[in-house]
């Protein structure tokens, strides 16, 4: 079934199809024997049933405008001269024809235009040359780390704890608050000017602690209290106070009145 | 000085294509600098017109007298490039030209259309194609072979499209112009023949047995093309 499916995949649409009918007939189009093309286009069809291969909408059309074309030719012959005298663009013969035409010469235009975009690949323009610069200097400073870092760290000390708490059926009281917690991380940071970012959660052991701590860094953070750096991509995250941290560790304050953390 | 050899150098010099109007930018800098080239009207201010044809004369030149490479325009812009025969060799000094991904077959046929028919809108393109462009037209502005160009004045304002610059690169063209076959292509009006010789005698109903539904015309003439196994003929017969 394979096999057939990509047989029909060849055909783009309709029009493909058609000029693919009209090559087998081996006449220019112009001379296409329209009623047999009708035939064969509907066996194609039949085929493309029988293989159960879903009919997209414009083969259908295409068929219905074949069959109008072959009913036409099956009046009678007065009848018929009445309504070829219609005009170019009444007679639906001609309309095909015409689209099939410009359907092919634009088919050639496409395969001209691969020929064209191949032989590029052998065609060498001058460069620029690669200009000489001095080798990077390491990064001296330290880059900020996206809360995606943050969420990733955090994740792995959660599968840790996890890991420790299997097994146990413990249930603990609600102990740790956010702002208990902001406090900690805080006090860190004073003792130390940088804490490691693993460091604050290496006490905690349950998933509660673990995400009130990092409640508690994300808070700060947002304050513009500390900040999350890393010397390099993957390097272990830090935690320093931020370059404006006096001037918003008011905003700790405030916002600490407002709200219970816990 | 000849301002043909003036383009030459900087041709030759340049690192990346020049356009007429960048060549003529330069001529009008060289000029204000010395005096010398001052006197020479034609060095110090050609037109963009007179330019082009050095440009296309020098071309020649290097055409007739055989070289490796040739100076060729690209999207308007000049350059010397080397010839496809000594490919084998510059690909040992510089590599692989990294190649654009290829195109589908149906990518690539939307976009000869666009380009020959420029601007037009999907709806256009697929009258000609006899299929839908949409998923193609979405490759293609993606690629930036193509881009919007603006709206159609009739109803809906659907959106237009054209080619870009980095399609004349990508296929190693001067202008749309350059595109084989264009006038032809651009607007193509077919001429319709005398007769449409395009159906089978004698598969009309004959005109005095209306009521005849199983006409032994058309058996017949289906075996005298030859080409068609007898077993098509219950599709010819016309139905009832």
């Amino acid at each position: 079934m394979a096999e057939y499916r990509v047989q029909f995949d060849i055909f783009e649409g309709p029009l493909d199809l058609l000029l693919f009918l009209v090559r087998k007939q081996e006449v220019d189009v112009y001379q296409i024997n329209l009623t047999r093309l009708a035939v064969d286009f509907l066996r194609y069809l039949e085929q493309m049933q029988e293989l159960d291969l879903e009919i997209a909408g414009e083969f259908l059309v295409m068929a219905a405008t074949l069959l109008h074309i072959k009913s036409r030719e099956l009046l009678p012959k007065e009848k018929q001269a009445e309504t070829s005298e219609e005009d170019e663009e009444e007679d639906p013969r001609w309309e095909l024809i015409r689209q099939l035409v410009e359907y092919k010469k634009f088919k050639d235009a496409a395969s001209n235009l691969q020929t064209r975009e191949d032989e590029q690949a052998d065609i060498y323009r001058r460069l620029p040359g690669k200009p000489d610069l001095p080798p990077l200097e390491p990064l001296e400073q330290k880059t900020p780390v996206s809360v995606f870092d943050l969420l990733t760290a955090v994740n792995a000390i959660l599968a840790r704890v996890q890991r420790d708490e299997a097994g146990t059926s413990d249930i603990h009281a609600d102990r740790f608050t956010v702002s208990e917690k902001i406090q900690v991380i805080r006090q860190r940071i004073l003792q130390r000017k940088r804490v490691r970012f693993a460091e604050l959660f290496t006490d905690a052991h349950s998933r509660p602690e673990v995400v009130c701590t990092f409640l508690a860094m994300l808070e700060l953070i947002r304050l513009h209290i500390v900040e999350a750096v890393q010397d390099r991509p993957f390097g272990d995250i830090e935690l320093q106070s931020h370059p404006l941290e006096s001037e918003n560790s008011g905003r700790l304050a405030n916002l600490e009145s407002e709200m219970d953390y816990s | 000085m000849d301002l043909r050899l003036v383009l030459e150098s900087l041709l030759f010099a340049t690192q990346k294509p020049l356009n007429p109007a960048e060549l003529r930018e330069l001529c009008r800098a060289t000029a204000e600098q010395s005096e010398e080239v001052r006197q020479h009207k034609a060095l110090s201010k050609p037109s963009v017109n007179r330019i082009k044809k050095e440009l296309e004369e020098l071309a020649e030149e290097h055409e007739r007298a055989q070289r490796s490479y040739r100076l060729v325009c690209v999207a308007e812009a000049w350059q010397f490039v080397s010839r496809s025969e000594y490919a084998p060799w510059v690909r040992a000094l510089v590599g692989q030209k990294p190649r654009p991904a290829k195109l589908s077959k149906p990518a690539l046929e939307t976009l000869a259309i666009i380009a020959y028919r420029q601007p037009l809108t999907r709806a256009e393109a697929e009258q000609i194609r006899g299929v839908s462009v949409d998923g193609v037209v979405q490759t293609l502005l993606e690629k930036n072979l193509i881009e919007q160009r603006g709206r159609a004045e009739i109803v809906g304002r659907p959106m237009t499209y054209g080619t870009t610059e980095a399609f004349l690169e990508q296929f190693g063209l001067g202008s749309l112009e350059d595109l084989p076959a264009a006038p032809e292509l651009r607007r193509i009006k077919v001429e319709r023949p005398e007769t449409i010789p395009t159906v089978e005698e004698k598969l009309e109903t004959a005109a005095d047995s209306p009521g005849n539904n199983s006409d032994p015309n058309t058996a017949g003439t289906d075996g005298d093309t030859g080409n068609e196994p007898a077993k098509d003929v219950p599709e010819n017969q016309p139905g009832n």
